[in-house]
């Protein structure tokens, strides 16, 4: 069976634009951190670029250099996993119909609120004619499209896929997210390890993939396995315990586990149980780095992906005191108010 | 890995039924579903006509005998409702018996209530409870919750190809063993927000919509829910069910021309059939109906014409059932997938409604009376925004 390997990664997040996890300061996270936006300019005409959305400009930067970076040019599928997709442009046509009585509306913002624009997009920019899916399932969005890219990769006659994850923050959606508790309210502290109060630190961002069943001298890691549901059969620990039999391994085998852990103290109970499983592995966390949002599991990919590469968990990562001898085997754990779980099983390459 | 995948069950509720019997037996009497607007408040509602299921959020709620407190939309309520008439329609008594994933498909997701509360939540807490419920991820999860569902569970969003992509991955799981039986279809209600989005792009007609009409003005949309269940050989083999017809195959394309436009010749709509006749094993000839995507837009109906006549020596009996239904996005291709196997069960072509003048550009003609012919092989296109063309073949069990 043919495999799948990490081999190129691009990137837009609240950090720098150059962010590097080994050698960079890490920007103090904030209850609303905006992307940092790089320059466009060599990608996308500035006409076209003012009326592109955020969500769709980080997205062709992000797939762009995760192509460059793997030195891959005809990818064979682009799959793109979104929350909420270019949420801004749909605030934008709702306030125009309400403003105006459903009157002198222009089309632009509602073709961009449609959730596949980022991927359709995307392949415009490329000319790339291939399977093009979008998934929007809340915080496992992009684990379904590194699944489907993970099916496609092993059974079906594709080599290359470009996949990736994308949200972008919009002004009402924000307020609305104040109000019901699901961001954490002004002033309250941001803590990761030992959360006090519940909502998360709302952020966006793109972080893309380029999949190959070619292992080359830039692979990062190989998706070994992916798993998504809805709710727990069993208990936590059983089911984690059959994702790893089915993959000949076991907790021990486990050499880093990372957790979705997203600073809201309601959430953490799911995380507590999660460590009463895993808590002789060493822990690491990214969502004090990325900021919380529905894809924000694309960015933990993509640390997991580099801490294997370079064989490095650095402090700044690591969620328990407990230090890996080696990283050989990941395991990256997420959810999103105890729905929307994911498994996804990483190895050395 | 086993090379088709079997259909055991379907639920289905549109403007035309809320049973597959009931929209069985709208299309075989002509009977379309396309009305006057009731349930929206907009003031382009004497400017349109819609597809809409006459049946209000309150009575669906409690069809579905859903608790006071729930904070389902439309898009949910119809999704829910389609998707139990499926499982039972599959003779399903424990749902989680073996590997059940749900794979559901939508564009509205809950803008229907977004739209009504937008910018009010703050003085009407009360409302408040429908935030969390625009994402389209949550219809799913409350469809999942529904039916007591606990395993695989995805949305898909390709704008008006979306259901037929959730019938291809869930097949392609299914092939290749990642589920043992998974619910596949898609959801969406009417909405304020499509209607006047529609409007804006200037494709909405002003009377009923008339697919492959040289004089068509454009699309009607509707809403509606359709699921098909879908189960391995192995586990059909152990209950002995009765299989309604096989996904044979499936090919999903982008036309890369355009953000909401097809290209002329219909690249990305030829691309998507040519894929699903290599995964079906079968050759153009051999389909003996298409329910063709025929919004009733100039556009569309032209470039899937083009394509349609590149692909095919001879272009089969063909009809479009959107002048029953309306466009109904992301629901389109669920629906169509359950006409697809209607028409395979029963040997019967559906009419396309509303058809007059054959189209200057192409020699090709749709059926308009009910056509009954022998039908082994039903070929359904879907295109959305984006680029996203899709293609299913279904083949008699």
């Amino acid at each position: 069976m043919k495999n799948c390997y990490i081999n190129g990664i691009g990137n837009v997040s609240i950090q720098s634009v150059d962010f590097d996890l080994f050698e960079s300061e890490i920007t103090e996270i904030q209850i609303l951190n905006k992307a940092q936006q790089p320059s466009y300019k060599d990608l996308i005409a500035p006409a076209m670029s003012r009326r592109m959305a955020k969500g769709v400009k980080m997205g062709i930067y992000a797939a762009n250099k995760a192509l460059f970076n793997a030195k891959m040019v005809d990818p064979q599928a682009i799959i793109v996993g979104t929350g909420l997709g270019c949420i801004e442009d749909s605030e934008k046509f709702l306030d125009a119909i309400i403003e105006n009585d459903e009157q002198f509306l222009t089309p632009t913002a509602f073709i961009q609120s449609t959730h596949n624009t980022v991927a359709a997009q995307i392949a415009l920019h490329l000319h790339c004619k291939a399977y093009n899916f979008t998934y929007v399932n809340g915080a496992n969005s992009f684990e379904s499209a590194l699944f489907d890219a993970f099916m496609q990769l092993k059974h079906f006659n594709k080599e290359n896929i470009l996949i990736g994850g994308v949200d972008e923050i919009a002004p009402y959606t924000f307020s609305m997210y104040e109000m019901i508790g699901k961001v954490k309210q002004s002033g309250e502290e941001v803590n990761f390890k030992n959360p006090q109060t519940k909502g998360i630190a709302l952020a966006e961002g793109a972080t893309f993939f380029a999949l190959s069943n070619n292992k080359t001298n830039n692979s990062y890691a190989e998706v070994l396995d992916v798993m998504l549901f809805n709710a727990f059969k069993d208990d936590e620990a059983t089911e984690i315990n059959n994702f790893l039999a089915k993959n000949n391994l076991s907790v021990a085998d486990l050499d880093v586990v990372f957790f979705g852990v997203n600073a809201d103290a309601h959430q953490q109970e799911f995380y507590n149980r999660m460590n009463v499983v895993l808590n002789e592995i060493p822990q690491g966390y990214y969502q004090h780095i990325s900021g919380s949002y529905d894809t924000a599991s694309a960015f933990g990919l993509k640390v997991a992906a580099e801490i294997i590469q370079k064989q490095e968990l650095p402090k700044a990562v690591q969620y328990n005191n407990i230090e890996p001898n080696k990283i050989e085997k990941v395991l990256m754990i997420n959810q999103f108010n105890n729905t929307d779980f994911s498994f996804v099983l990483l190895s050395k390459c | 890995m086993q090379k088709k995948v079997a259909i055991t069950g379907m639920g289905i509720i549109s403007s035309i039924g809320l049973s597959v019997e009931e929209n069985f037996q709208s299309l075989i009497s002509k009977k379309s579903g396309i009305s006057n607007l009731e349930n929206i408040q907009t003031r382009h509602a004497s400017e349109i006509k819609v597809g809409e299921i006459k049946i209000t959020n309150q009575e669906l709620q409690q069809l579905l005998n859903l608790h006071e407190e729930n904070t389902f939309t439309r898009t949910g309520l119809l999704g829910a409702y389609a998707a139990k008439k499926a499982v039972e329609s599959a003779g399903i008594d424990d749902i989680n018996e073996v590997r059940t994933g749900l794979i559901s498909s939508t564009s509205v997701a809950g803008m229907d209530f977004t739209e009504k509360h937008y910018k009010k939540y703050e003085e009407h807490p009360e409302y408040q409870k429908y935030i969390q419920s625009h994402d389209a991820g949550d219809s799913s999860n409350k469809i999942a919750n529904y039916l007591d569902l606990k395993g695989f569970v995805t949305t898909i969003s390709t704008a008006c190809s979306s259901a037929a992509n959730a019938i291809m991955l869930g097949a392609s799981m299914i092939e290749n063993g990642y589920l043992d039986r998974v619910i596949v279809g898609g959801t969406d209600a009417l909405s304020k927000f499509t209607i006047n989005g529609f409007k804006t792009l200037m494709i909405l007609s002003d009377t009923y919509n008339t697919p492959f009409d040289n004089d068509r003005k454009g699309l009607n949309l509707g809403e509606a829910a359709a699921y098909l269940v879908l189960e391995s050989n192995e586990v059909i083999k152990k209950s002995n069910k009765k299989v309604l017809a096989y996904v044979a195959g499936y090919g999903n394309a982008n036309d890369a021309f355009h953000q909401t436009a097809s290209s002329e010749n219909g690249e990305g709509a030829y691309l998507a059939m040519k894929q699903a006749f290599e995964k079906a094993s079968i050759l153009p000839d051999q389909i003996d109906y298409i329910n063709v995507h025929g919004t009733a837009t100039p556009n569309n109906d032209l470039s899937e014409g083009r394509a349609m006549s590149r692909i095919f020596n001879k272009v089969p009996k063909f009809s479009s059932t959107k002048a029953f239904t309306g466009h109904t996005l992301a629901a389109a291709a669920a629906i169509e997938a359950v006409y697809s196997v209607l028409a395979l069960q029963n040997n019967t072509i559906f009419p396309n409604l509303n058809f007059k003048t054959p189209m200057e550009e192409l020699n090709i003609v749709p059926e308009t009376e009910v056509v009954q012919t022998e039908i082994n092989h039903v070929l359904s296109n879907s295109f959305g925004f984006g680029g996203n063309c899709s293609t299913l073949i279904f083949s008699k069990s």
